[in-house]
């Protein structure tokens, strides 16, 4: 793979999706808001489930805020690239406009990964660092490289399982055609993810960790700003990514032999 | 001698294909056991094609002619036989096979909607790994042939479909490949759009020695680019060969319209052992085959007084069209 081609194409990737954003000046202001007041709803929405309690599955709301922060995060990175790009593999296949990208000289799951931005989710990426950077200083949690390196990897690793997920779903439209809901419902789960893992029955934690490892990529992550995650639970998060990766790259491979292409 | 750049051997294509019963009834039935049956698209076809060539496939809807391309250029998998395009298989779609060919379909567009068409074309550039300056150099050179200036500056949702198929070549040229396939380029452009991209299409292949398949319903298209055509009929080929040979197989014979200076002559005309259509008063149309034909010219010209004669081909699309719906040609 030749890396200064790859950066270069990203680099034209960012060129013309900030470009076509720019040319609808007024939804690109609209979806800034909404990225503000998304963020301002779910933490007074969050504040609202720990008016009563002080602690839910043993989280304090400012340690709960850590969770929202990682979720603003992640949120933004759907928002940035997996919302534009992912759910366009459904409309390439269905008008079959994957043939153009397919006959490129180039790796067709990083052209339709990463062909297009949304800029609001950049602001979005931003305001969850800005929280994440409050609850560093009201956790008074301790900034070492050892914390900026762990925390770095799991959300990475959270990155990837999210990523791997929605691909693995949008592929299957290779043979299904119409995947829309599927995605859809993947995104209702991502919503889990604002709360920890423990304030969840034990049942859900078991779903939600195994099959559908949504709050595991939130949990893991916020579990090591606060320092009380075990390095069995990394190490697990980053091999549930890579196995996430490896197969939804294989997945994606394996489909790719049964495109049939639109009809014209 | 040209050496062959496309070999296809007992090429076949089956597609599962589900098939749905009217009404409610049928809607549930299908929605809950989906009855499919394997159809066979393309049924064990064989040709070549030389370097440089510019073949036609010639089909009615639904014949084949877009699987073929679509194999062709390695998006379908065949599911017997073989397919060597420049000496690669298709399906491996490696990176030297793909920067020596291109797709351009007349009914889908790559270019970004929101963009003016000089951005496509520079994201085009480097996938194809170009620098900016050959970039530039190849979009000047390909903007002139195909006399597009200011649309290159202009959002694609705001052009012309004609400029727009223009973009769309120039987008799917701009790495100079060897092998072009179009399926239906000319659809839904105007008569001037049609004939400027036929006449970039002669020009681009005459340049650059580039082999064309394409594929089109307009038969002025075929005639105007074609020497060579496939026709393909259920999946099979139904002929494999010059045009002009077939053209001639299919109407062996020619009509003339001769206006004699008198009645008279007209009369004398219709006795003279010539196949008569029709006659009225000294205008007299008479059907010669197409191997007399001078002979024939020659002998009226030389013993009738004539004022005016007129050689009438029949319509090709005529002709054309009674290839799409027979099913083998032995010329």
């Amino acid at each position: 793979m030749n890396l200064r081609k790859y950066l270069k194409v990203y680099k034209k990737f960012l060129h013309t999706s900030f470009a076509s954003e720019l040319e609808y000046k007024t939804n690109l202001l609209i979806d800034l808001i909404t990225a503000i007041f998304s963020l301002i709803g779910s933490i007074f929405l969050l504040s609202i489930f720990f008016q009563n309690n002080e602690n839910i599955g043993g989280w304090e709301f400012k340690q709960a805020l850590i969770i929202q922060g990682i979720y603003t995060i992640l949120n933004g990175i759907t928002n940035t690239w997996f919302n534009p790009n992912l759910t366009e593999i459904v409309k390439h296949i269905r008008e079959g406009t994957l043939d153009f990208v397919l006959l490129k000289p180039i790796d067709s799951q990083f052209f339709i990964s990463l062909k297009k931005i949304t800029p609001s989710g950049l602001l979005e990426i931003m305001l969850g660092f800005c929280l994440l950077s409050y609850c560093i200083k009201i956790n008074q949690i301790n900034v070492n490289l050892s914390f900026i390196t762990l925390s770095s990897i799991t959300i990475i690793c959270s990155i990837c399982i999210l990523y791997s997920l929605w691909f693995f779903i949008s592929t299957t439209t290779i043979w299904f055609v119409k995947t829309w809901n599927a995605t859809e419902v993947l995104r209702s789960f991502l919503y889990i993810g604002r709360f920890p893992l423990n304030s969840f029955s034990f049942s859900l934690r078991i779903f939600f960790s195994v099959f559908i490892p949504i709050a595991f990529i939130t949990t893991i992550p916020s579990e090591i700003f606060l320092g009380l995650s075990h390095s069995w639970k990394i190490l697990l998060e980053f091999l549930v990514a890579m196995v996430f990766l490896f197969t939804s790259r294989k997945f994606w491979l394996f489909a790719l032999k049964f495109y049939s292409s639109a009809s014209s | 001698m040209a050496h062959n750049i496309i070999d296809v051997r007992n090429l076949s294509k089956s597609f599962d294909i589900s098939s749905k019963e009217s009404g409610l009834k049928g809607t549930i039935k299908h929605f809950i056991r989906r009855q499919t049956k394997s159809i066979k698209v393309i049924k064990n076809i064989s040709f070549e094609i030389k370097e440089g060539e510019i073949v036609g496939f010639l089909g009615a809807n639904g014949a084949g002619k877009t699987t073929i391309l679509k194999m062709l250029c390695g998006l379908i998998y065949p599911s017997e036989g073989s397919i060597l395009v420049s000496g690669d298989l298709p399906f491996r779609r490696k990176e030297n096979f793909l920067k020596n060919i291109t797709l351009i379909m007349g009914q889908k567009q790559q270019l970004i909607w929101d963009l003016p068409p000089i951005e496509s074309f520079y994201l085009n550039a480097s996938i194809y790994d170009l620098d900016k300056f050959e970039a530039k150099k190849r979009i000047k050179k390909l903007s002139e042939m195909l006399e597009i200036d200011e649309e290159l500056f202009i959002p694609v949702r705001k052009l012309s479909l004609g400029q727009r198929m223009k973009s769309e070549l120039l987008a799917a040229l701009i790495h100079e490949p060897n092998i072009l396939f179009l399926d239906e380029p000319t659809l839904g452009l105007d008569i001037n759009a049609q004939r400027n991209l036929r006449k970039f299409l002669q020009k681009y292949n005459k340049e650059t020695n580039a082999t064309i398949c394409l594929t089109s319903h307009y038969m002025k298209d075929i005639t105007s680019l074609c020497k060579r055509v496939i026709c393909v009929h259920e999946g099979a080929i139904s002929y494999d060969g010059k045009l002009e040979l077939l053209l001639k197989k299919l109407s062996p014979v020619k009509e003339i319209l001769i206006v004699c200076r008198s009645e008279e002559d007209a009369i004398k005309l219709e006795n003279s052992g010539f196949t008569v259509k029709n006659k009225i008063k000294n205008e007299i149309t008479i059907k010669v085959e197409n191997k007399s034909i001078t002979s024939s010219l020659k002998t009226i010209l030389n013993n009738f007084d004539i004022e005016d004669l007129f050689i009438n081909e029949p319509p090709i699309d005529e002709i054309i069209g009674r290839v799409l719906i027979k099913k083998d040609y032995d010329i």
